[in-house]
């Protein structure tokens, strides 16, 4: 365990450190999420619908998109001059290739999310303070969701036609539960309800993230190995 | 040691590994031809571990520690300098990064490139970059090197020195070159192989044959088969 | 007899049935009191449903299979599955909204069971999608295995969380969606039906499988 997080985590180092490099698919996801916000704000009517009522839908939605866009590049950057073959033939498990793409995946979209979180209070005026670790925390438990499936996918669409297509396709119903449990929980906590009045969700996405994080790492191999 | 036995392994209803078997030593130098489709990269990808073949066993003495690998594609990252691109896939290995830092800049004054040390490798030529890969696969000194096209998109003189370097490297190593191409890699091999549809068509010692008889052999025995 | 012979025989006599069925439905069996004859549509959505749920458990078996013993009919018979899963995935949405326009007073609701099938369609869909995406054999065959597997999994994460969404907003529906216990005679109709649509199911995928195993062949 302790040589596949090893492995894992100097793949995922140097992914970051490609990423930091070029810059390019993180300012855009980050404009693209300032920008899903501002339509949000002159698409919908401000006489009809309370801000607050609508403010836990535009929040998740903006990062099931952002995460979305996150996750297309994560293989895309192993296919120039195809070093994803390199990564297949060294002595590194195929585990660990899928750990490093998460955790890697993991830290971009947290990245986004920070950057997003804060424009969502300040464009919708959104009451945070009280709740900002638990929302958080609810916030972590649904990227890990997005982010297993994601991965996974991600692996599979960088070899088909039209991936940019493909992978919200495949993606959007796998977002579905962690979506519906996270807008539901930032709902109640919005509202400053107690945190039991939402324990079944966050059962829910926590079962979400265990089950779909080993689904993906024992599927993983078979979207590389031959 | 490098063995293959009865390898067989198939896409749909065509067969790239029809019942291979051979066994190389050090010092050996396979190189392979065969037309596209013949099942080159499969046999090599076998060989890599990168494909469960659907029948035979292949081994490597030393498992996946001990294969590089070179294509055609550099398996570099653009953004990377030559460097990073070395200590990281050096890392992969387990190399020390002392170790490694040194055996980086011993390379890359071999292959004459030790002032590219800390370009990114975007900016390299094809050449220059076909280079670097060579050392990428270098890096943890393996016993056995598996090259799957490596003169594609190379110009002749590129392909003359990388050919004089492969020389270079070939003592004490087992070395097994795939190429389409019959002009390229004859004078490197000590053992020649003809590669159609999954079989090896004829499987010899060179014997000090030149590119011309190779050539001659190859077009009557890839007929044939 | 060839697979493809066969599974229209199989066909043909699941339509034959079918209409036995429904000679049954509307001439024998009584109306249901508060639903009239809007409720004669069960008999074609409810076993759709069942044709379509039985698709996406043995498109999940076929893709576990798949992957333990890298055999391509179990891929080919999840295509087959696939195809026909959404053909009855499509039945049984076009036939749901058909009976809760009288019933429930809305063509659409976001019922927990309605928005499963809804799902498992798009899961379909999407499913299909991928294989026409790979052109390569044995790529398509492990990424749609992949697909499988995860889709399967999902129904009961998709299914348990329109449920919780649900109950904590309760919508106006007077009717709840079935019947909670069924006459006798409406239930043998109902069984029947069930009968009648795996048959449907089995010669359709026995046609499906054919096509597929031919386009494998054409390919290779």
């Amino acid at each position: 365990m302790g040589e596949v997080l090893r492995h894992a985590w100097i793949v995922a180092k140097k992914d970051l450190l490609l990423e930091f490099r070029s810059r390019t698919a993180l300012v855009s996801a980050t404009v693209f999420t300032a920008l899903v916000l501002t339509v949000f704000n002159f698409g919908r009517d401000p006489t009809a619908v309370a801000t607050i009522d609508l403010a836990p839908s535009i929040l998740w939605v903006t990062f099931t998109f952002a995460a979305m866009l996150a996750l297309n590049r994560a293989f895309q950057l192993e296919l120039e001059n195809q070093a994803l073959e390199g990564l297949l033939v060294a002595p590194i498990s195929r585990t660990s290739l899928y750990w490093a793409k998460f955790f890697a995946n993991c830290a971009f979209v947290a990245v986004v999310e920070a950057i997003g979180l804060p424009l969502f209070v300040l464009f919708f005026d959104v009451p945070v303070g009280g709740v900002l670790l638990p929302l958080v925390g609810v916030i972590a438990l649904a990227t890990l969701g997005f982010v297993a499936v994601g991965t996974l996918f991600s692996a599979m669409v960088i070899r088909t036609r039209f991936a940019e297509l493909m992978l919200p396709v495949l993606l959007l119903p796998f977002f579905i539960p962690p979506l519906i449990g996270a807008v539901q929980v930032t709902a109640r906590l919005l509202e400053a309800r107690p945190l039991s009045e939402v324990s079944g969700w966050l059962r829910l996405l926590a079962a979400y993230d265990i089950v779909f994080l080993t689904l993906a790492t024992l599927l993983f191999p078979s979207t590389v190995m031959e | 040691m490098v063995r293959a036995e009865d390898l067989r392994h198939s896409y749909g209803n065509v067969w790239a590994l029809d019942g291979i078997t051979f066994a190389l030593v050090p010092g050996q130098t396979l190189v392979l031809f065969g037309p596209n489709g013949a099942g080159k990269t499969t046999l090599l990808k076998v060989l890599a571990g990168l494909i469960r073949p659907a029948g035979g066993r292949a081994s490597v003495e030393g498992g996946a520690r001990a294969v590089g690998w070179i294509s055609h594609h550099s398996l570099l990252y653009g953004q990377l300098t030559v460097r990073e691109n070395l200590l990281f896939w050096a890392a992969l290995y387990d190399v020390p990064r002392r170790v490694s830092a040194a055996r980086a800049a011993d390379l890359l004054a071999r292959l004459g490139l030790e002032d590219r040390m800390d370009l990114p490798v975007r900016v390299l030529s094809r050449g220059q970059a076909q280079r670097v890969s060579i050392a990428r696969a270098l890096m943890h000194d393996p016993h056995v090197l598996l090259l799957d096209e490596p003169f594609t998109g190379l110009d002749l003189a590129a392909a003359a020195e990388f050919r004089g370097l492969l020389r270079e490297l070939a003592g004490g190593r087992i070395i097994v070159l795939a190429t389409h191409n019959v002009d390229e890699g004859v004078e490197l091999a000590t053992d020649i192989a003809f590669q159609s549809r999954g079989r090896f068509v004829h499987f010899a010692p060179r014997a000090g044959r030149g590119p011309s008889d190779i050539a001659d052999a190859y077009r009557e025995a890839v007929r044939d088969g | 007899m060839t697979l493809a012979q066969r599974g229209r025989v199989w066909t043909v006599s699941g339509f034959v049935l079918l209409a036995a069925v429904y000679v049954r439905a509307l001439a024998f069996t009584p109306t249901e009191r508060n639903q009239g004859l809007a409720q004669k549509i069960f008999y074609v959505h409810v076993p759709a449903a069942w044709s379509a749920m039985l698709a996406m458990g043995l498109v999940g078996l076929a893709s576990i299979l798949y992957l333990l013993l890298k055999d391509a009919r179990f891929d080919r018979f999840a295509a087959a599955s696939a195809e026909v899963g959404t053909a009855f995935s499509l039945v049984m949405l076009t036939t749901g909204p058909i009976w809760a326009r009288p019933i429930w007073g809305t063509w659409w609701t976001w019922d927990a069971r309605l928005t499963l099938t809804l799902f498992l369609f798009f899961l379909f869909v999407g499913y299909l999608l991928l294989r026409s995406a790979v052109p390569e054999q044995g790529l398509r065959a492990r990424y749609s295995a992949v697909l499988g597997i995860c889709g399967l999994v999902l129904l009961p994460f998709i299914h348990l969380s329109v449920y919780l969404f649900r109950t904590l907003h309760p919508q106006p529906i007077v009717l709840k969606p079935s019947a909670p216990s069924l006459p006798n005679s409406m239930l043998i109709t109902l069984l029947a039906s069930f009968a009648v649509f795996t048959v449907l199911y089995i010669g359709m995928v026995m046609q499906a499988y054919a096509l597929v195993a031919e386009r494998d062949a054409v390919v290779a």
